[in-house]
């Protein structure tokens, strides 16, 4: 019963994508302010490492274009496109990104740790550990007898990883509503999946745990979508837990300041002229008969509104030093059941 | 100092002296091999295996899966069975993922076996932060490594020593933790601590685990650290002498075995003490060092002592609250400013 997306529902995707790729490359920009001709992460507005997700949005969009605020996603270290996607707040996002204090998280955790409470979203930097909270999310939501899906995004090295296979198990055999994602772009770092994958594709793996497992070829908004509404769909519906592996590209370097000498030849080129944005431009153009000035005016305002995020993000001050010694703790708010 | 500068002599980074020392004892001893996540092609994130794989090839140089776990405990494994693994962790904040592998078995076994047991592999790792990478990539955590019983644990603070440390390491019978600092390894792109990079003889020769080394003799005032800490504590070390303050820094050079003789002898002799420690303030080094010359005699010190050391929070992102938290030079100085010399004398 796959449902195909509705028009209105391809302009969204298509408006989170351009807004993710049009905010990689502002972020791009900026990075390397402060870090030329010497590259030292310490430096610039935005220091620390950076994992730009160019190339990934498909994954990002066509799962999240099903999900509501109160749906979970768990991402990975390479957030901003699933961030996007899952309406985190832009600005603050941006801002949390330079380490200000107007930032989701005051400047405390930076690009790899972005909390927005308000849509169910946070990331974090260990490869796998997104996994374990996603199955719990989708437990309280069915011991609360509440509505609501969560999903584990990772990439294809955190199959490897023991917390994939343990957080399967656990979501199958509590049949839980938690769909798994894996973007898979081929490289761990500079590892390439065959050198470290002993399957040649990971959907697979999901017969190990009694659930649906499903691979999608070439980066496709379209088929993700109905992918991911298929398992999206079934985990609502008390069907329990999906697997579903996305080929996806890795445009960037696997941080900024990556040389990439470990990819072959050419790989790279091929990459890029196989963009999924232009591809689903293109489609929305021929086969979807959207007008291009409709589009233009989307990318416009995907622009505008990466603007105004970074603006604001520029803008804003910096934390108070010392506030970095609070926060450890919050006040308790209710004792036990009265809370 | 055991680092003697000499004019117009070969000079390494920590990173190509590790690479050096690793390279070298592979040639002589076939039971060495090394096991982690990007150390083949890309030579290691932090460049302390570069080349290796040229000269040994995928055998024994290998690229594992994002599988800490399975490698790590690969290495116990191996170990047991008369190979000579080094694992590399590529940041010590990835412990939390393997750590059973680390603590339960690499440390415990040979106690268990009653030594019958032996675990001679070395796990070197990442520490520290400073450049904004966020509370999962910028710890030091030795006091945790230190804690648990059973790991030899080393943090050179300049190329001399890190050679002659991890060729100490690969010999040695028994699991060796090598923590490396990412701002004393001469990578362009973590900036560059110049003091790291210091003249390495190009023959093989091992350091002592478990000597601390002076390196800045003075009267006035103990300073003792480790890895990065020594390079700021000698930046305070020269800010005080233009004040006539005579500071002398302890690099202790390794945690398990910890040189307790060195640090009462530099006490003993200064009578004033400050720790220095990019760990977390609790329950760590930097208590660890003034309980062994409290014990020992508390009478030694003219003033309480002070720890410069990381605030008990996890690693802030944003740089100024970052800074605000890390031990520097200027911290130090403060540090002896709340010190009234000659209270007790
Ligand atoms: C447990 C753990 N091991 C290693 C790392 C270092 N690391 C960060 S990203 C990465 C590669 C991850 O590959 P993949 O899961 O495929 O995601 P991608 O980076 O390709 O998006 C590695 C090894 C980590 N963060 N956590």
């Amino acid at each position: 019963m796959t449902k195909q997306a509705t028009t209105a529902q391809k302009l969204w995707m298509y408006e989170k994508m351009v807004t993710s790729r049009r905010f990689e490359e502002a972020i791009a920009r900026i990075y390397l302010e402060g870090k030329q001709p010497v590259f030292n992460m310490a430096n610039g507005p935005i220091p620390g490492e950076m994992h730009l997700s160019d190339g990934q949005e498909p994954c990002a969009v066509g799962v999240c274009v099903h999900l509501t605020a109160g749906d979970i996603v768990t991402a990975t270290h390479r957030p901003h496109h699933q961030a996007i996607a899952k309406n985190v707040d832009l600005k603050r996002m941006a801002a949390e990104i330079f380490g200000k204090s107007t930032g989701l998280s005051g400047g405390r955790g930076g690009h790899m740790h972005l909390f927005d409470p308000a849509v169910n979203f946070a990331c974090s930097g260990i490869v796998g550990q997104g996994l374990g909270p996603a199955v719990g999310a989708a437990l309280s939501r069915k011991m609360q007898g509440k509505p609501g899906v969560a999903v584990a995004y990772i990439g294809e090295g955190a199959v490897n990883q023991g917390a994939f296979h343990e957080a399967l198990n656990l979501a199958s055999v509590w049949t839980l509503p938690v769909v798994f994602v894996i973007e898979d772009n081929a490289w761990g770092i500079s590892v390439s999946k065959a050198a470290s994958t002993a399957v040649p594709h990971n959907h697979v793996r999901a017969d190990a745990y009694a659930m649906p497992g499903h691979r999608v070829e070439n980066n496709d908004t379209l088929a993700i979508f109905a992918a991911a509404g298929e398992a999206i769909e079934r985990a609502r519906s008390g069907g329990g837990p999906s697997l579903i592996e996305i080929e996806t590209s890795r445009l960037a370097g696997h941080f900024m300041g990556d040389a990439e000498a470990y990819r072959p030849e050419g790989e790279k080129d091929g990459l890029v002229a196989k963009d999924p944005i232009p591809a689903f431009r293109r489609h929305l153009l021929e086969s979807e008969g959207v007008d291009e000035q409709d589009l233009v005016l989307i990318e416009d305002r995907a622009r505008d509104a990466v603007d105004e995020a970074i603006a604001f993000a520029r803008q804003s001050p910096d934390p108070d030093p010392a506030d970095a010694l609070s926060g450890m703790f919050v006040e308790t708010a209710g004792k036990g059941a009265d809370a | 100092m055991t680092t003697e500068i000499k004019e117009n002599e070969r000079k390494l980074t920590i990173a190509r002296a590790m690479a050096e020392a690793l390279a070298q004892e592979m040639r002589i001893d076939p039971r060495v091999f090394v096991m982690g996540e990007d150390i083949g092609a890309l030579g290691g994130v932090y460049g302390n295996t570069r080349g290796l794989i040229d000269e040994f090839g995928a055998e024994r140089v290998r690229d594992t899966p994002i599988s800490e776990t399975a490698f790590v405990g690969a290495a116990v494994g191996a170990a047991q069975d008369g190979m000579r693994p080094v694992v590399e962790l590529m940041f010590v904040d990835f412990f939390g993922v393997c750590f059973d592998a680390i603590y339960n078995l690499m440390a415990k076994n040979t106690y268990f076996s009653n030594g019958s047991f032996r675990v001679p592999m070395v796990l070197m790792t990442s520490t520290g932060g400073g450049y904004s990478d966020g509370g999962q990539h910028s710890q030091c955590l030795y006091g945790t490594f230190a804690h648990l019983p059973g790991m030899k644990v080393v943090a050179p603070s300049n190329a001399y020593d890190a050679k002659g440390l991890m060729t100490t390491a690969l010999r040695d019978d028994n699991p060796v933790v090598y923590m490396y600092h990412k701002g004393l390894q001469g990578m362009g792109w973590l900036g560059t601590e110049r003091g790291a990079t210091v003249h390495v003889p190009s023959d093989p020769y091992e350091v002592e685990i478990g000597k601390a080394a002076i390196a800045r003799e003075g009267s006035d005032l103990t300073i003792v650290s480790i890895g990065i800490g020594v390079h700021h504590a000698l930046r305070a070390a020269a800010q005080l002498e233009t004040e006539g303050v005579s500071a002398e820094v302890v690099d202790l050079r390794s945690l398990v075995p910890l040189d307790r003789d060195a640090i009462r002898a530099s006490v003993a002799k200064t009578g004033r003490l400050i720790v220095v420690d990019e760990d977390y303030r609790s329950f760590g080094m930097s208590g660890e060092i003034i309980a062994t010359v409290a014990e020992h005699d508390p009478a030694m010190l003219k003033a309480a002592p002070i720890r410069v050391a990381f605030p008990d929070v996890p690693i802030p992102f944003a740089r100024v609250m970052e800074r605000h938290c890390l031990p520097d030079a200027d911290k130090i100085v403060a540090a002896w400013r709340t010190i009234q010399p000659g209270a007790r004398s």
